[in-house]
């Protein structure tokens, strides 16, 4: 089976159940290598359908304040590229069924060698492949790469997206389409409007790809909201900040993990 | 490309060779698309370049002299040393050639709201006064240790009525002032005009940074067959990101007889703390654009140095990478130590007080000329004037003032 598969049929199984996915993501080593595999290895049971696991890179352009403390956790516990791809195939031995994506920034992916960044995460079963800094006027980066060796590479559309540049985006998309919710940084307030479900119902008679939607979205009132259509909702910096909030309540590994898991849980619930 | 140019790039991907691109959230697209187009549009407008012009003339107080250094010609005992005097400008530096530039664009395009970023100051000072003048109101961006050791800057822009934000970010210098003008932009994408200070970001930033800086090229050329009857032996000028040296460098690019040299900050030396990102930096993309990057090997951003936060940046324009992969440009460095013995020895001698950022080019000139016979003419850009820089000198030479 080709690592798009297992992709697509998630999503698959989620439209035949009528439900909305739900994606979390987290940042590889934050706050270090053996407390994120923890949390990584029980996504699968706290409802989560795709997992997003972020590449730490030390100036995230397109993150907000939660985020980028993330990623300077991380690093200041000497998580690299690496050791993010050894974190996946650490989880990939135990899970054989839960879709995998990687998103970060594309230096430390050139850094490490684009040739040897798809030979590894071919072999250790890595799904999908999302690059903040990647538009598709620099497809011949990595975009047409990873396509040509079957591994998804997903695109952004964002509120200033107009159609003729939706057409680009999709021509070299797959896998799902990550509908950015607001023109901003990962964290920033997700103000719900109804422009905003015209604009997937727009995006929808434009594509066949399932659309996800992230940003800003942080309670169960918005991703209800949401799942009514949007195919997935993608959570994120309201996650890590649990991860924030409970180093500063001085909490153990295992308190802290708890602590992730149970408002993954909480949100994800909703939607089942 | 024809190999007989070196003046026809970016392409229209806004690549230099292998160098430039596109490299931005997708937010962000649309709207540097839309001011390539505008830029293009304008590029070519008559009633654009003439206000542009005047402007250069009245308020910037443009061109700025061709000085022939005969002090430091016959201390050095070597070429004709001539200083592009770009210092004497409103404002004190080279900076302002590019904010008017790119606020008359802002202007056009209807934008309501200027943000930038700034590491000495300069950049900011100079955006926050065409805001002034053009009464639009602005953000700027600042490392907090760029905010503590440039004070008197930052009281200018708070005159000038800009906003300043002090970035904690990072290792809080001008990368992460980047950054964070980056984050404002994807947020305010709508009303907001983003000006760069450098060559660097994203394609056309430093296609359209060259073009309104290159009016120091221009100048020198007139001004230096004027005075000589022929073209330079040498152009030196510092490179930080690169915007004085582009400027000086571009209009020169095709006469093969002309040498280029830029000079980056070697900081505490090569082998520790400097900012030479072409001495030392690995091919990477940062900010919007691929070039040399100074980076770990896993590929995360290291934190620069230099005495001078005008070179405190860990990348370079993509235009000069490129120039130095073809030969075109000769790149050197010199350290916080050569710099600022290079500062005092101009002062002293020529009465001109040099900013910490043309002192390395001055640097790098007084070792070089030793060397070159007399005949030889050379141009150094002083890009900025070093008042704003007295704080840090005198902290350095241990004095209370």
């Amino acid at each position: 089976m080709h690592h798009q598969d297992l992709l697509n049929k998630k999503f698959e199984e989620l439209k035949k159940a009528g439900k909305c996915g739900f994606i979390s993501f987290i940042t590889a080593g934050d706050p270090d290598f053996k407390t994120s595999y923890e949390i990584l290895e029980k996504l699968p049971n706290s409802g989560v359908d795709i997992i997003e696991l972020g590449m730490p890179f030390s100036d995230p352009m397109a993150d907000g304040p939660v985020i980028q403390k993330a990623n300077d956790r991380a690093l200041k516990n000497k998580m690299n590229l690496k050791k993010t791809l050894d974190l996946v195939k650490k989880f990939r031995k135990k899970n054989k069924v839960t879709p995998l994506i990687l998103m970060g920034y594309y230096n430390p992916i050139h850094m490490f060698g684009v040739k040897k960044f798809i030979n590894q995460i071919k072999k250790i079963g890595v799904n999908g492949v999302i690059v903040v800094d990647l538009p598709p006027e620099e497809d011949n980066e990595l975009c047409i790469p990873i396509i040509n060796n079957k591994i998804h590479f997903i695109k952004l559309a964002t509120p200033t997206t107009n159609k003729d540049r939706f057409k680009k985006i999709i021509k070299n998309s797959s896998g799902f389409i990550y509908y950015v919710s607001i023109t901003g940084i990962t964290g920033a307030n997700y103000k719900s409007n109804t422009k905003l479900e015209t604009e997937i119902k727009n995006l929808k008679k434009l594509t066949k790809l399932p659309i996800a939607v992230g940003f800003g979205i942080k309670s169960r009132k918005d991703v209800n909201k949401l799942s009514k259509n949007a195919d997935a909702v993608v959570v994120g910096s309201s996650i890590i900040k649990r991860v924030e909030d409970a180093q500063k309540k001085k909490y153990n590994k295992r308190k802290l993990v708890n602590y992730v898991l149970s408002y993954i849980k909480n949100l994800s619930f909703s939607l089942k | 490309m024809k190999r007989n140019t070196y003046k026809s790039l970016p392409d229209n991907s806004g690549h230099f060779g292998k160098y430039g691109g596109r490299f931005v959230a997708e937010t962000l697209v649309p709207l540097i698309l839309e001011v390539e187009k505008a830029y293009k549009s304008f590029k070519k407008n008559k009633n654009f370049n003439k206000e542009f012009h005047n402007y250069l003339k009245n308020y910037v107080g443009r061109p700025s002299p061709l000085y022939l250094a005969e002090n430091l010609t016959k201390k050095l005992n070597g070429p004709k040393i001539y200083f592009k005097r770009d210092e004497l400008n409103h404002t004190g530096a080279h900076k302002i050639n590019n904010t008017l530039g790119q606020i008359l664009l802002a202007k056009n395009m209807g934008k309501k709201r200027i943000i930038a970023e700034t590491g000495a100051g300069q950049h900011g000072v100079a955006t926050a006064t065409v805001c002034a003048l053009f009464n639009l109101p602005c953000t700027i961006y600042m490392g907090e240790v760029d905010y503590q050791r440039q004070l008197p800057n930052v009281f200018r822009m708070k005159l000038l009525g800009a906003k300043i934000e002090k970035v904690k970010s990072g290792s809080k210098t001008l990368k992460d002032a980047m950054n964070e003008a980056l984050r404002d932009w994807v947020t305010n994408v709508k009303n907001t005009f983003y000006i760069i200070g450098s060559v660097a970001g994203p394609h056309p930033y430093p296609e359209m940074v060259r073009d309104f800086q290159s009016v120091i090229g221009y100048e020198a050329k007139e001004q230096i067959k004027k005075a000589e009857g022929r073209l330079p032996d040498v152009l030196i000028a510092c490179v930080g990101g690169g915007s004085n040296a582009m400027g000086l460098f571009y209009p020169f690019l095709n006469d093969k007889n002309v040498k280029m040299i830029g000079v980056e900050a070697a900081g505490e030396g090569l082998n520790k703390k400097h900012a030479a990102s072409i001495a030392k930096g690995k091919l990477g993309v940062l900010h919007g654009s691929k070039t040399y990057i100074l980076q770990n090997t896993d590929g995360q951003i290291t934190e620069p140095h230099s005495i001078s936060a005008g070179l405190d940046y860990p990348g370079i324009g993509p235009e000069h990478a490129w120039l130095k992969d073809n030969k075109r440009v000769e790149y050197v460095s010199v350290t916080d130590k050569e710099a600022l013995e290079a500062f005092k020895y101009c002062t002293k001698i020529e009465g001109i007080i040099p900013a910490l950022e043309p002192s390395h080019a001055l640097a790098y000139l007084i070792k070089k000329a030793r060397k070159m016979p007399k005949n030889k003419v050379v141009i150094m850009n002083m890009c900025g004037r070093g008042d704003k820089d007295i704080f840090t000198v005198a902290k350095k030479l241990k004095i209370n003032i």
